[in-house]
């Protein structure tokens, strides 16, 4: 896919490639297209790219000067993602705080916070996790039941959260938790910063199916964080987890989408090396999954082109989704299927090649981010308008 | 990059959705699905008076407004969702299309304007017993006479909106090849033209039968196929708007019921069995619309390799989207939905004759793979 986003961004497109291409050596070449946002592969040379990126200023490309960023707008922050995605370089380990944290912060912190915390993310100095998930607040966020109650100077925190992607690095944590304990769902909740590196903080690592220990779950046992820890109001926690939640910048959308057409263009050598092209039952499905990936890049250009233009995204971008995660397990199911008895040999210590890995990550694709379940409950209620399912 | 509509266009949409509401409401729909011709020639000529609509891709140097094929496609898209019958998409979609294409600067002087203007019904004929859209579905000959002009025999059908066509594009064999013929049918002799009863009311066909009929050679002898290729993947395109648009109102009217339907005493869209399934026909309208809408964009921007894949891509995912939207939308309406009296029906056939207008899904995956080097 070659994409031209015009004449003004293209001085600043040559800019990123030169620096791409003088920079994407060596061992980072070497680890091209590795991690994803459930696959910690390779940490220690992600996070060493992320510092070479850092050091180049290419963190926070769109986040403002005062706070480390670049200044730049959200057609630039696009084109140095697709650069940065056309060359497959490794997937950032920082990109937690980068998507998620960051704009949070940015959009509810207050000044003293960000000027705390946005720096040291853009220079790669502290590692954020993600506390909202609980054993008994999964899909429905709203019933988190870790409490936190001030102390003097601080909130004590106590609570369980889980699925925390590369929790075990984290150096802090945000947490959605209950300050008022006599309220319910989304009323009395508030958003806390707070350092992991402490007693009452207990992270453990959770194996996901690959045999990752990519996410973990968080023991907070009266864990402390200073009084001006919250971010947003007190109370309003459930304002300022949503604040960034299902904003689509369009800046996620298209290293995903060019993974996926790789994937796709693999999985056609693949068939035509097994000789599975003069199978009209697997052609078609093969015909399928490379249309699906077309769609897929046809609707996030829409998406972008919307933005760019100033325009809010129309019914495509809250699709999109749902669209690309099943299609995509799909794609991986049948590249396995292809691949034959030799697809299902692992390496030692259950290590997995590029395809095996993709097969059974794309699982977590309809869960993470709201599952595809709630994503049709959204869909149904917020773009057509359908009624709510009444609450016991 | 331009991937999103202008203001312009918008206006558009809006100014034929308004038009082909008045015109094309569900009374007249019907009225026309019965009859015979089905055909409103004063709508028709609103149409073009009005709005321009046949007229608007086609070039201003032949009598048209000159706009591109995204407009084009806003148009179709609209008439799909407003189920308009008549000749429309046969006319524009197809025959002012291979008029465009064709290697006849004079045939285009010749006919364009009367088709840009609303009067003149045209539409491409060929298909054959067979059903095929490829080179090999070809059968008809057309023979120089003594006088050096043409003369087709053999026969043509499956012709949309061929019984009243005032202008028909023939698609023939010739002696070194493909040609393309035009065909006048006012008073022309050896012509035998016959309704065929369609499953899908909405959308006319005919089956012509050719005599030693006299026809005029449009471009070189043999030299047609590539310039009919070209048209049937931008017909493909403009049907894949068309189907988009049906689907979004099959979508419409599921969402309306759903929301109004009680049962144990709720509207029935608040379960989740209603509210997922339509969220997934949402789901399946948007990558329809960017099937549709990627090879709209192909077209304007001229890239004739990137239009051939589109195309195919539009027609095989376009058309089976549609017509499962369109049975979702009955399967929502419940008993009321399987009713002749419920307009869900309409949308169902046509979804399901708009599958097989241009050549079968299957089909458009097998020519997207062979676009592919697959």
């Amino acid at each position: 896919m070659e994409l031209d986003f015009g004449p003004a961004v293209r001085d600043f497109r040559d800019e990123v490639r030169d620096w791409l291409t003088d920079h994407l050596v060596g061992e980072f070449a070497e680890h091209r297209g590795v991690g994803g946002p459930t696959d910690g592969a390779a940490w220690e040379v992600r996070l060493a790219w992320d510092r070479e990126l850092s050091a180049g200023g290419w963190l926070g490309v769109g986040w403002p000067k005062e706070y480390g960023g670049r200044g730049l707008g959200l057609l630039e922050e696009i084109v140095f993602e697709y650069e940065y995605a056309r060359v497959n370089a490794p997937y950032r380990a920082t990109v937690n705080a980068l998507d998620l944290l960051g704009p949070m912060l940015l959009k509810m912190g207050g000044e003293a916070q960000k000027k705390r915390f946005l720096p040291p993310i853009l220079a790669v100095e502290e590692l954020w996790g993600q506390g909202f998930s609980e054993p008994g607040a999964g899909s429905d966020l709203a019933s988190v039941r870790t409490r936190a109650e001030r102390d003097g100077d601080e909130w004590v925190v106590s609570g369980q959260k889980v699925w925390t992607s590369f929790g075990i690095h984290a150096d802090w944590l945000y947490v959605l938790t209950r300050t008022d304990p006599q309220s319910a769902r989304h009323k009395g909740l508030s958003l806390l910063l707070v350092p992991t590196d402490q007693p009452g903080v207990e992270i453990r690592p959770i194996r996901n199916l690959a045999g990752q220990d990519e996410f973990a779950e968080i023991f907070l046992s009266d864990a402390r964080t200073s009084a001006d820890m919250v971010v947003g109001e007190v109370g309003q926690g459930w304002r300022t987890a949503m604040a960034t939640l299902g904003i689509e910048r369009g800046t996620t959308l298209l290293p995903q989408q060019l993974t996926f057409e790789r994937e796709a263009e693999a999985l056609i050598d693949l068939a035509r090396e097994r000789g599975a092209l003069d199978d009209p039952m697997l052609r078609r499905r093969i015909v399928d999954a490379w249309i699906s990936v077309r769609i897929m890049r046809t609707t996030n250009l829409r998406t972008i082109a919307e933005l760019t233009a100033g325009r809010t995204p129309g019914a495509q971008a809250t699709t999109a989704k749902l669209y690309a995660s099943t299609r995509h397990q799909q794609l991986g199911q049948l590249a396995t299927e292809l691949a034959g008895p030799a697809g299902q040999i692992v390496g030692e210590d259950y290590a997995l090649d590029r395809r095996q890995r993709s097969f059974l990550l794309a699982l977590a694709e309809t869960i993470y981010g709201g599952s595809s379940e709630i994503q049709r409950t959204i869909i149904g209620e917020q773009v057509l308008g359908l009624p709510k399912e009444p609450r016991p | 990059m331009d991937l999103t509509f202008s203001e312009e266009q918008d206006e558009l949409r809006k100014v034929v959705r308004s038009f082909l509401a008045k015109h094309s409401d569900e009374a007249t729909v019907r009225r026309l699905a019965v009859d015979p011709q089905g055909h409103d020639p004063v709508v028709w000529r609103r149409m073009a008076g009005e709005l321009g609509l046949q007229g608007l891709a086609v070039p201003e140097e032949y009598g048209g407004s000159g706009f591109g094929y995204v407009d084009l496609g806003i148009v179709c898209e609209e008439a799909g969702r407003a189920l308009l019958g008549g000749p429309y998409f046969a006319t524009v979609a197809l025959a002012a299309e291979a008029l465009l294409r064709c290697a006849d600067e004079q045939a285009r002087h010749d006919f364009l304007p009367g088709i840009a203007s609303g009067e003149t019904v045209a539409t491409l004929a060929f298909t054959e017993d067979s059903g095929r859209w490829d080179e090999q579905g070809i059968g008809l000959t057309a023979a120089q006479d003594a006088g050096g002009g043409w003369r087709l025999t053999g026969v043509k059908t499956y012709v949309p909106d061929g019984h009243l066509a005032d202008l028909l594009l023939v698609a023939a064999r010739t002696p070194s090849g493909i040609s393309l013929l035009a065909v006048g049918t006012a008073d022309t002799p050896g012509l035998t033209r016959t309704p065929l009863p369609t499953l899908d009311q909405t959308r006319k066909q005919a089956r012509i039968e050719f005599t030693d009929t006299p026809a005029r050679l449009l471009g070189s002898e043999g030299a047609a196929w590539p310039a009919l290729e070209r048209t049937l993947a931008t017909a493909a395109v403009l049907l894949a708007a068309e189907q988009v648009g049906g689907a979004a109102a099959a979508l419409d009217a599921a969402v309306a019921y759903a929301k109004i339907r009680e049962q144990y005493g709720r509207p029935i869209g608040s379960f989740q069995g209603i509210k997922h399934k339509c969220a997934d026909m949402l789901m399946e309208i948007e990558s329809a619309r960017s099937a549709a809408y990627g090879g709209l964009w192909a077209l304007d921007a001229g890239d004739e390799t990137e239009t051939a894949i589109a195309a195919a891509l539009a027609q095989a995912f376009c058309s089976e989207a549609f017509t499962k939207v369109a049975a979702d939308n009955i399967q929502v309406h419940g008993g009321i939905g399987f009713t002749w009296e419920h307009p869900a029906h309409l949308y169902f056939k046509r979804a399901k004759s708009s599958e097989v207008l241009l050549g079968t899904p299957s089909y458009h995956r097998e020519l997207l793979a062979a676009r592919l080097g697959i």
